[in-house]
């Protein structure tokens, strides 16, 4: 196990810092500029984790974002442990800790294991089909699934790490740092637009700048030392900025992107401290250049997914880029020409490759030649139909292909080896153009879907290999003159440029490679990660799947963290193979972003904790901290709840509050009600329309409450609203309900009575409002105002006054919420919190007590006022709340008049608000909870619910308000609130349980 | 996401608006002379066009003005923005 692979040769690895890190508790070494995959490569370490159903050992594949089979888990702190990382983009750090997940005890030894024997019983749908029955099992079943799912290890304590979102405008975007993506960004930069490239590498130029071939120059020069000079010219270009390390995630519409640059990930542990982790960039471009490439494909054969098998390219990356042998005994098998790069690429390095394994029948490319040159064996017309060994390729078999490629003849001849390389051709990373709308079309020649330029989204264009182009000469020129238009330039730095490259590229694609065994006997892997097979396939379609988005999931192809990038396609080919299909008709599943796993911190970015949401408080919060309030949010407000003294709990805290506010005096914070400043000469006749009552004859200084509506007829909002002058109005709303009712006014305003004049500015904001209320309201306001007259005669119920408190003009209302004698002091914010206090120094003898939205929801509730979202859900009329009395009739109009009579809503048994009271006056129920009457009859007919429940100081009973089926009929009936373990017995009574004369509001 | 171009404050990002439905639905003048199927017309039914669509936005997060858009869903493609009470420029 501890041989060293590594090659001394001129690569881009700096062999000269060595970094430690571990895998597996296993001390290893690396150097500076591997990822994890080449180091333990390096190290002969091909087994990394196990499969996802079977258990099956599983080794690094690719070596690049596509790898399905190695991803591992990154360290084991409870905060920072990361989970499905590959491997083969994790760069190398001094003390990076690497694991093994989907494994248990070791990856060496691994229990699950016994699921790969277990396999025939295990087919596509198997959860589907087995756990279907009895559905009362299901919560046993799922105890078990849910261990067994899932590969690593969510971190279970939060995140310290910092991440960022920057948004980031440019005229330019280049997604791609290979070839055409170089060539891109300097045609842009060098027109003078503002470019960005990004690269999810941490090095530019593709899989071109480790390509040492003579077969390859561009003018005159091998082309990885032409693109490393091109490189280098970047740098030039102050308008271009390019960004390694940087991944795209998703490409909205409107050419709005989002990319994930990663700048601490492959930093030591120590150097990380105090830096962003990952910053998310939001991308609006001009214009975008698609330059993704293309990913190799696997061959789909029996066991082809042992540890050693590795795609062919990724072979050669492995040495030429990271000098990385992987393996010492290597054979190839393929169905195009790029096998033969790797063999020379491979032979260079000293590694003479056993023997190549070609499907086609011959190749009379330059490179074929030039490998058989070097006097390498090749088996024409033939195809590998097994491999042994378990956690390390030992031996592959192969037998020769019948003509039609059908079926294989003749006899199996067997090839030891400790690596098998696989290329099955090339499929271009179309994922972000789909993403944008784009639509693609089947290129049948060599089986690939490439963007279709008549269906491409405008300001967009894709380059290079990903749009379909793999010969040398053809992404380099066509690059240049597709962005000649697109970019419109009159001519560019490369007009005279010369390639010489191979000419040929012949392909010869099977899908599915035969074998003398039947399929059921083989287990050709589809989907490495979720363990799919080409027999689950077909067996989904002979169980009649035939949309491709249902075989997917049907099967579980493609849908593991690598979202199936490598093998997408041969499912689609097998598919279209067993039913006869055209691929091009039978199309592709949908492309989702993101296009790699994006982290949660990079998702939320620095809106975390307290910068989750906004949050509100009023002018007067300090004062409610200092006085140890209890807070509750009410959307983005934090209100008090209750001020708990000498150890209360809430029960006792509103106990107390709600018995001092009848009996002397409470205070409450009312500043969270939306205030709209109202003011026009048509502002009467618009309250008019907007509320069920009238509004004209309102005098001036004169409140009213007013009731809004939907266009349904359902009850919407509520207020009090004040004129203070002819054309002057305050309304009131509710704190929830208040930007809504604003901007639903504002629609009304401007789309359908544009002709009113009326101008509406939002003051909640502005003005704080303090409520005062109780019997000795008027003694505390009296000193706090001394020259008001506030006799019943000249400030009655119902009425405003402009004042002063210390020569700061206020608004005093004589309104109640509560039932009692009560004012509300408007005044401007910022004296707000001086005049609460001066409240409660005048109010000291009086017991003046602060109360919150608990106590005050209680004393409405005794007075059987309802609030809007609580006792209403968008489903009750006026009438359902048994309030006819605000709903002006003789009215031509108002907003959800019609509603009112319509078939629905003039039904007897609708859902009507009633009172309730408990048979045990202690008693007290659960907001929500049931009412039915025969509980005997199942099943059980509810007819409502509880929508306020409380304990009443003032009355000392327990008191509800409920929605009951044609409740207004049944006063006095008896019902039953079915709880867990009791059932409560409750009449419906009134909805008014305290001074239903209203003699208070005047006491 | 869309650029929308605020007929009143020119390009700015969709996170600034709202969107309010289809457009180009008056509210009855005389609601109470309909029956309860044209009241249930003009309360309840609402295109859902895969296509050309008209529709209402509001500038919420800026002027805070509606206005009239024309957006092909199909491909999010905005082909006209007007004026509230402005006739469509195409059809």
């Amino acid at each position: 196990m501890s041989k060293n692979l590594r090659i001394n040769k001129n690569n881009f690895i700096d062999q000269t810092t060595r970094i430690s890190f571990k895998f597996n508790g296993q001390k290893l070494f690396g150097y500076k500029g591997d990822t994890l995959a080449s180091a333990l490569l390096a190290n002969n370490i091909h087994l990394v984790g196990r499969s996802f159903k079977y258990h099956r050992p599983r080794g690094i594949m690719t070596c690049g974002s596509e790898e399905p089979n190695a991803i591992v888990q990154i360290g084991n702190d409870p905060s920072l442990t990361d989970p499905n990382v590959r491997a083969t983009e994790i760069e190398l750090y001094e003390g990076l800790d690497a694991s093994s997940q989907n494994c248990w005890p070791s990856v060496n030894f691994d229990i699950g294991g016994i699921n790969n024997f277990l396999s025939p019983l295990l087919p596509a749908g198997f959860y589907y089909k087995t756990f279907m029955w009895p559905a009362s099992f299901w919560e046993k079943y799922e105890y078990f699934i849910r261990h067994s799912a899932g590969l690593g290890k969510a971190p279970t304590k939060s995140d310290p790490d910092i991440y960022d979102h920057q948004y980031s405008h440019c005229d330019v975007l280049v997604v791609g740092g290979g070839i055409s993506g170089i060539i891109s960004a300097k045609l842009s930069a060098e027109k003078g637009l503002d470019t960005i490239l990004i690269d999810d590498k941490s090095f530019l130029g593709g899989s071109t700048i480790y390509q040492e071939n003579e077969c390859y120059k561009i003018n005159s020069i091998n082309s990885n030392k032409w693109l490393a000079n091109e490189i280098e010219s970047l740098k030039n270009y102050p308008n271009l900025i390019i960004k390694n390390r940087t991944s795209l995630a998703a490409f909205h519409g409107y050419n709005y992107l989002l990319a994930r640059e990663s700048l601490t990930d492959h930093l030591s542990v120590n150097e990380r401290k105090g830096k962003v982790r990952q910053r998310l960039w939001k991308i609006r471009a001009k214009k975008v250049i698609i330059a993704s490439g293309s990913i190799e494909r696997p061959l789909i054969f029996s066991n082809n997914d042992r540890p050693g098998i590795i795609l062919s390219s990724s072979i050669k990356k492995y040495i030429d880029y990271y000098g990385v042998k992987t393996g010492e005994n290597i054979s190839l098998f393929t169905n195009n020409d790029s096998a033969y790069e790797t063999a020379i690429s491979l032979y260079k390095s000293g590694v003479k490759v056993n023997v190549i394994v070609d499907i086609r029948k011959n190749s009379e490319s330059l490179i074929v030649k030039k490998a058989l040159e070097l006097g390498l064996k090749v088996l024409w017309e033939s195809t590998v139909v097994d491999t042994q060994g378990y956690k390390r390729i030992k031996s592959f078999e192969v037998m020769k292909l019948s003509d039609d490629g059908n079926n294989v003849v003749g006899d199996r001849s067997k090839y030891n080896c400790d690596c098998l390389g696989i290329s099955g051709g090339w499929t271009p990373m179309v994922h972000l153009f789909t993403q944008s709308g784009g639509k693609l079309k089947f290129r049948n020649d060599d089986n690939a879907f490439i963007p279709d330029e008549n269906k491409t989204p405008s300001n967009q264009i894709s380059v290079g290999s990903c749009n379909g182009e793999f010969k040398l000469n053809e992404i380099v020129v066509n690059t240049i003159e597709n962005l000649k238009s697109f970019l419109s330039l009159s001519n560019s730095c490369y007009d005279e440029i010369k390639i010489i490259c191979p000419d040929e590229k012949s392909k010869r694609n099977i899908w599915l490679l035969p074998s003398d065994k039947p399929i059921g006997k083989t287990k050709p892997f589809l989907d490495f990660q979720n363990d799919s097979t080409a027999k689950d396939v077909k067996l989904a379609l002979r169980e009649g799947f035939k949309s491709i988005e249902h075989v997917k999931r049907y099967t579980t192809t493609g849908m593991g963290t690598d979202q199936g990038k490598l093998s997408n396609m041969h499912a689609l080919g097998i598919i279209a193979d067993t039913t006869g299909t055209n691929m091009g008709e039978l199309g592709t599943t949908t492309f989702r972003p993101p296009y790699t796993p994006l982290t949660f911190g990079a998702i939320v970015g620095r809106n975390v904790g307290e910068f989750f949401d906004h949050t509100r408080k009023t002018a007067i919060h300090n004062w409610h901290v200092k006085n140890k309030a209890e807070f509750e949010n009410v959307g983005q407000w934090k209100r008090p709840w209750y001020f708990p003294k000498n150890g209360e709990n809430m029960h006792q805290a509103v106990q107390r509050e709600s018995k001092a506010a009848r009996d002397s005096s409470g205070i409450l914070d009312a500043s969270t009600l939306g205030k709209i400043d109202i003011q026009g000469s048509d502002a009467s006749e618009f309250l008019n329309r907007i509320y069920t009552n009238a509004w004209s004859k309102l005098e001036i200084g004169k409140c009213r409450y007013g009731l809004m509506l939907n266009e349904d007829g359902m009850v919407y909002d509520d207020g009090v609203t004040t004129r203070l002058g002819e054309n002057h109005y305050i309304m009131t709303t509710t704190t929830g309900g208040a930007a809504n009712v604003l901007s639903k006014l504002e629609d009304y305003l401007q789309t359908e009575w544009p002709e009113l004049d009326v101008y509406l500015t939002t003051v909640t904001d502005q003005y704080s409002t303090i409520s005062i209320c109780g019997p000795n309201s008027k003694k505390i306001l009296a000193k706090i105002v001394p020259g008001l007259d506030l006799s019943d005669n000249n400030f009655p119920h119902m009425s405003f006054k402009n004042t002063k408190i210390s020569n700061v003009n206020c608004r005093i209302m004589r309104i109640s919420f509560t039932g009692e004698h009560s004012y509300e002091i408007n005044i401007q914010s910022n004296y707000a919190e001086d005049v609460w206090i001066k409240c409660m120094e005048a109010g000291k003898e009086f017991n003046l007590t602060p109360y919150g939205t608990e106590t005050m929801h209680l004393l409405r509730a005794e007075k059987g006022f309802i609030i809007t979202g609580q006792d209403t859900d968008g489903t009750l009329t006026p009438s359902d709340l048994q309030m006819d009395w605000i709903i002006g009739k003789k009215k031509f109009d108002f907003i959800g008049k019609r509603s009112l009579y319509r078939s629905d809503t003039i039904r007897e048994d609708r859902k009507q608000l009633v009172g309730l009271l408990t048979e045990d006056p202690k008693e007290i129920f659960e907001e929500g909870a049931q009412l039915v009457e025969n509980i005997n009859k199942k099943p059980i007919e509810m007819l409502g619910h509880v929508t306020s429940s409380y304990f009443s100081p003032n009355l000392n009973k327990s008191i509800a308000l409920a929605v009951v089926k044609s409740g207004k009929k049944l006063k006095g009936k008896k019902l039953i609130v079915p709880m867990e373990n009791k059932n409560i017995n409750v009449t419906i009574t009134d909805t008014v349980f305290y001074d239903k004369e209203n003699k208070r509001l005047n006491a | 996401m869309f650029i929308i171009n605020c007929p009143y404050c020119g390009e700015r990002d969709q996170t600034e608006f709202s969107c309010g439905g289809e457009a180009h639905i008056e509210r009855p003048k005389q609601p109470t002379e309909l029956s309860d199927d044209q009241w249930a017309e003009y309360l309840f039914m609402r295109k859902n066009i895969k296509g050309v669509q008209f529709e209402r936005w509001n500038h919420a997060h800026g002027c805070r003005k509606w206005f009239n858009m024309v957006r092909d869903t199909s491909n999010d493609k905005i082909q006209a923005v007007y004026k509230m009470g402005e006739k469509p420029p195409i059809k």
